[in-house]
């Protein structure tokens, strides 16, 4: 019991299950991921999840935002004045300046909007100087460095799972795969899980009563529950055409994870780090993990996330340290003093 | 002077998702903790002689406890499940804790709530065999409310920090202390501006030392949050944990000079306490929600929290 809150463990048996099968799990190494977002597709139809608002986002071809409860897949796309690793981006001899400048992008923003003084902000003009007749690069400046980083993001299936430990009505469950599954049936929506999960993962689905499925109920990826007890692969897992996503057992792709990245560091991809592999780190290893090319905040992930419930004796302590306090005080204001 | 902290994130969106929780919970809190503090002073008052204030512990308690279930059950995405919480008891889940420590105690303070408005009763009733039963069950219902009172006014500090909102998260050591102290100044105001002046000492008492612990409490909170402190003095929150303060150290100074000389005075220090005690909550309340959704506050704490571990492991 004394590791349940924190550290190395494999959850099926230790949530109680006998004889329970190998631990499942997703490796997602981005540095394959086309943005094709064939995941997302795969999921909704699997899944049949209703869609969440057509929107343009203006954030390179991320048009879905973030993962949410009608979102359990979710690609985010990062533009980057970088090289990756050796590779060259093709731009060193073209007479192109670079990708775009500060002054490129107020100018195409202004453009978008108008003559904002007549709109009544106080945004200024951006002088742009006069009009050149040379040639874009032709003043020495090369065109920058250029990456495109793509990644598909999903549940964590964590080890230990803030979700699931803080769940009231015991709707969220841990299944014999030892991943994390909602049972749509049980949940009242309290809402609870949605600020327990570290990576902001699960929440509660919006939409018209009676119109939306499930509208009130914390939705998120269940690993395709329905498919991988029939020996099938997840729906996204299916459909990726570069296996970014691969599904398997967590064992054997934590082991396929370190292969990849030794690969890719000795090709010169120094960047290159897995995310979510080591079972000592602050969730006890993540179920579906990840290898990355930058930073994990780049990608919206939290850079060192420890499972909230690791605090949870101690904050019991203190809540009845408190609790003693108050009934010590009442006692004395009724026993000290006079009337 | 620290510099602005510096940090990546993805096109500036949050990392951890904000509580879906709307008014219902701060509403909660506030209304919870008054319930609390109330039960525990209409006990006291119970045992030590001073009718008027049990009467006004115990309404007090009835009107906090009905008004909180109906904010509970509210707040659900589907309310016609509320029951659903009563499927199994995890001390893993605050929010179960909290369910079976409400459900042992609502009845209990409903009760003994219920036994004071017996005089309203008409007389076939109120001298009846279930008037009577109401009668004798007051006092053990009320004794048995104020023992799990304390249970009510602090389970909500530990609800609010096992999430990964970092501004709830980082206050877990303080908050527990800042909320009992909270409803005790809220159940103490309470005593103090409706209860007779001559039975209210123990409720000015509760009130001013209330008041202290949260005010000191809330101050070694926030010095001991670093970054996560900074939402609490910021926007709305900020506004709300301001007037917080000066409410309560104003109440309780006036408690503690006027509260048993004058009725006017009684009223103005308890209405400045019970305001400033659903300030705190709703403040501490906001303040989280902010830190959930601004990546700044989950990105720079554990970024600093892995270059000081690598740092430490020299490479």
């Amino acid at each position: 019991m004394s590791n349940s809150f924190f550290g190395p463990l494999d959850p099926a048996p230790d949530a109680g299950w006998v004889e329970a099968p190998p631990r499942k799990g997703f490796f997602t190494d981005t540095s394959v991921c086309i943005g094709c977002k064939a995941c997302e597709v795969a999921c909704k139809e699997w899944n049949a999840i209703p869609d969440d608002g057509m929107n343009f986002l203006g954030s390179s071809y991320d048009n879905t935002g973030a993962l949410g409860a009608s979102t359990w897949r979710h690609v985010a796309f990062i533009e980057q004045s970088k090289p990756l690793g050796t590779q060259d981006a093709g731009f060193a001899g073209t007479a192109a300046g670079p990708a775009a400048t500060d002054v490129l992008n107020r100018a195409a923003d202004s453009a978008l909007t108008g003559d904002r003084s007549r709109l009544g902000t106080d945004t200024n003009a951006v002088d742009l100087g006069m009009p050149k007749v040379e040639l874009p690069g032709a003043d020495g400046a090369g065109r920058a460095d250029f990456r495109w980083l793509m990644e598909s993001d999903v549940c964590k299936h964590c080890t230990h799972a803030a979700c699931l430990d803080v769940c009231p009505t015991g709707s969220l469950f841990r299944t014999e795969f030892g991943t994390v599954v909602v049972q749509d049936d049980i949940c009242n929506g309290c809402g609870y899980c949605v600020p327990a999960c570290p990576f902001g993962v699960i929440d509660r689905r919006i939409g018209e009563k009676g119109v939306t499925k499930n509208v009130g109920i914390a939705q998120k990826c269940t690993l395709c529950y329905d498919r991988i007890g029939d020996g099938l692969q997840p729906a996204c897992a299916t459909a990726c055409p570069t296996q970014s996503i691969q599904y398997g057992d967590v064992d054997e792709l934590r082991e396929r994870a370190q292969k990849r990245v030794e690969t890719l560091q000795a090709a010169g991809v120094h960047d290159a780090k897995l995310y979510g592999h080591d079972a000592d780190d602050g969730i006890g290893g993540l179920g579906a993990f990840f290898l990355l090319l930058d930073e994990p905040e780049v990608y919206g992930l939290p850079p060192d996330p420890i499972v909230t419930t690791k605090d949870l004796p101690a904050m019991w302590r203190k809540a009845g340290l408190a609790a003693v306090t108050l009934l010590a005080g009442a006692v004395a204001v009724f026993t000290a003093g006079g009337s | 002077m620290v510099p602005d902290a510096t940090f990546t994130s993805y096109y500036g969106r949050p990392v951890v998702k904000a509580a879906p929780w709307e008014k219902d919970i701060p509403a909660y809190l506030f209304l919870g903790g008054l319930a609390g503090g109330s039960s525990l002073m209409s006990a006291g008052a119970d045992l030590s002689g001073r009718p008027g204030l049990r009467r006004v512990g115990r309404l007090g308690a009835l009107v906090g406890i009905s008004a909180s279930m109906f904010a509970l059950v509210h707040d659900l995405g589907r309310p016609d499940r509320f029951h659903h919480m009563l499927r199994v008891a995890k001390p893993t889940s605050p929010m179960s804790v909290g369910t079976w420590i409400l459900t042992a105690y609502g009845p209990a303070a409903g009760l003994a709530g219920a036994a004071e408005l017996r005089p309203l009763l008409p007389a076939r009733l109120r001298d009846g065999l279930a008037g009577k039963l109401l009668g004798l069950a007051a006092r053990p219902a009320g004794l048995g409310a104020a023992l799990l009172a304390p249970a009510v006014a602090s389970y909500t500090a530990v609800l609010l920090s096992d999430t990964a909102t970092p501004t709830w998260h980082e206050a877990h050591n303080e908050l527990p202390f800042v909320f009992v102290g909270s409803a005790s100044a809220a159940a103490g105001g309470l005593g103090m501006a409706l209860a007779p002046l001559s039975e209210s000492g123990p409720a000015q008492r509760l009130a001013v030392g209330g008041a202290l612990l949260e005010l000191a409490a809330e101050h070694k909170m926030e010095r001991s949050m670093g970054l996560t402190a900074e939402p609490l003095h910021q926007g709305r929150a900020g506004q709300l944990m301001q007037l917080s303060k000066t409410l309560t150290a104003f109440g309780a100074l006036t408690a503690a000079l006027l509260g048993r000389r004058s009725r006017a005075a009684a009223v103005v220090a308890g209405t400045a306490l019970v305001t400033g005690s659903a300030c705190t909550r709703f403040g501490i309340f906001e303040a989280g929600q902010d830190s959930a959704r601004d990546p700044k506050y989950t990105v720079v704490p554990q970024r600093e929290r892995l270059n000081a571990r690598a740092s430490a492991g020299g490479t």
